[in-house]
């Protein structure tokens, strides 16, 4: 199975209680998958442009506080750590801390960079890593999140949802691909690299490939129909936008309801039930092979 | 008529299909289901001449099996309502969404809404009647019953059918294989009008297609010899 579940926030009160709504949603689709979960949180773009870097650590014990210490020192940077996660906001150039990181700190895995966007996922049941990480204390534009069964790899920290590709792209799956060996060979080819062996990644940055190349995400949603083989629910953030398609056999299933305060996507209505005018709002199924976006 | 209040915020899914299992065949009794919030299985099973009203939406394989029971959703449904039905009257005020009414042996149906895609996939003798459209592949080997939809259908409608026979009022967006569209005849506009009339849906059967196996993949018929070995 895996859940998919995304709100959209339509106005300034909806954003302030983003997590408050989207928490609940991730809990519920436990049910559909109890592996591991994660969610990606869009927030206003800030006026400095500064980067928000999420980094993981496997180690429960990690010393945030000495890493803080020293990124102040040597790169200026802030950090905010919570459990296994931290964010790390700089105004310099990323790709900087990254290797700072890769030399100093390589156990540490990099979750996201974006100046919108924050990504956590870790393994085990829903409940407890929406709990891990405050879920219900968050605040955004627009969020994705998913609750992951597992069928085509490792259950990790890394194999969740959602996967990223570049700066403030994320993308979350239910399904299964199956021909994301040749679409990895194929980007390979190209000097992309992955970082895992999971089926979702391939599609991942797939799409951001596309986009590099220049095309509107319309065009490269419609390669995708075309190259990717599989059945997919596909729900997508970007620094502005929230996306979501389904293959040319919508059996992965997806419900849309929208009220004059949000969006609010999920696997099954029972996700959304406890949304606010839930019940005066505009409920509809997705169609297969149409993109459904909506935009700040 | 006692009318009797069922709560999902105060009792599970469990417990109130438990208590329709255990009511005696003969009570003739209405109940109303509060707060269904999308769960799923609903009202499965019932084997009784009772009335069941949802006050909500709901989710996957609401009334499945149903025998008796008369079971109206005031709101839409998930996947699979009313799946293996064998008797009785299920109503939906919504839509619903995946293979609504699948693999059904009897009873009757209705959806006054759009179906999604696989509707009445593999009937087997029940009716189904729909308000709206149905998605993709509807009536996908659909032995024997009565698909009417009263607005279109999307594509690959009626895909590897057997003796179901399906009507169509509005657009057909593609045939499935081995499907055909067939002249009606009066029997055809007889059934057409009978299930409108049970649907309580006002629509002249002379706007109805008529759909059924073009009989290339599956030959069966009873005069033939194919059993003789037995």
């Amino acid at each position: 199975m895996c859940g998919i579940v995304g709100l959209f926030a339509k106005n300034s009160k909806m954003r302030a209680s983003l997590g408050r709504y989207i928490a609940p949603m991730i809990v519920c689709m436990g049910d559909r998958g109890q592996d591991s979960a994660g969610l990606a949180v869009f927030s206003e773009q800030n006026s400095k442009n500064n980067r928000r870097i999420n980094l993981f650590s496997h180690d429960n014990k990690f010393p945030w506080n000495l890493l803080s210490e020293k990124l102040s020192q040597e790169l200026k940077c802030d950090l905010i750590a919570i459990d296994n996660h931290a964010v790390v906001i700089t105004s310099i150039e990323p790709s900087h801390i990254i290797h700072w990181l890769s030399e100093h700190y390589s156990e540490l895995f990099v979750l996201s960079i974006g100046q919108t966007i924050d990504v956590y996922k870790d393994a085990g049941h829903p409940m407890e890593i929406a709990n891990k990480y405050r879920f219900n204390e968050l605040k955004g534009t627009h969020c994705v999140g998913h609750t992951r069964m597992a069928t085509e790899s490792a259950v990790t920290p890394y194999h969740s949802h959602p996967f990223i590709a570049g700066e403030d792209l994320c993308l979350v799956h239910n399904g299964s691909l199956s021909n994301h060996h040749n679409l990895r060979r194929m980007l390979e080819k190209k000097g992309i690299s992955f970082e895992t062996d999971n089926d979702t990644e391939a599609v991942c940055r797939y799409l951001q490939w596309r986009l590099l190349e220049g095309d509107s995400i319309e065009d490269a949603l419609q390669k995708t129909f075309e190259d990717v083989d599989g059945f997919y629910t596909l729900l997508i953030g970007t620094s502005n936008r929230i996306v979501l398609v389904r293959d040319a056999f919508a059996c992965k299933p997806a419900l849309i309801a929208e009220t004059d305060d949000y969006v609010a996507i999920g696997s099954e209505f029972r996700t959304m039930a406890h949304l606010p005018e839930i019940q005066s709002a505009q409920l509809y199924e997705p169609k297969p092979e149409e993109i459904y976006l909506w935009k700040i | 008529m006692e009318n009797i209040d069922l709560d999902l915020n105060t009792q599970s899914v469990r417990e109130i299909n438990q208590f329709f299992h255990n009511l005696n065949s003969s009570d003739k009794r209405e109940f109303e289901i509060l707060h269904p919030n999308g769960a799923h299985n609903i009202a499965v099973g019932l084997d009784a001449p009772i009335t069941v009203h949802i006050r909500g939406h709901a989710g996957y394989f609401i009334a499945g099996m149903n025998k008796q029971a008369e079971i109206t959703i005031h709101g839409n449904v998930g996947w699979s309502v009313g799946e293996n039905m064998m008797s009785g009257v299920i109503r939906v005020n919504g839509f619903a969404s995946e293979c609504a009414g699948s693999s059904g042996h009897g009873g009757l149906l209705i959806i006054d809404g759009d179906a999604s895609s696989r509707c009445g996939i593999s009937m087997k003798g029940s009716s189904i009647v729909v308000g709206g459209n149905v998605g993709h592949m509807s009536a996908f080997m659909a032995q024997a019953g009565y698909l009417l939809i009263c607005g279109d259908a999307d594509h690959g409608l009626g895909d590897s059918l057997y003796e179901a026979i399906i009507y169509v009022r509005g657009k057909i967006h593609g045939l499935g294989t081995d499907a055909r569209e067939e002249q009606m005849e009066e029997p055809d506009y007889n059934k057409v009008s009978e299930l409108l009339d049970m649907a309580k849906f006002n629509y002249d059967p002379k706007e109805f297609k008529r759909v059924a196996s073009a009989k290339t993949f599956y030959h069966w018929s009873p005069n033939s010899k194919q059993f003789s070995v037995l």
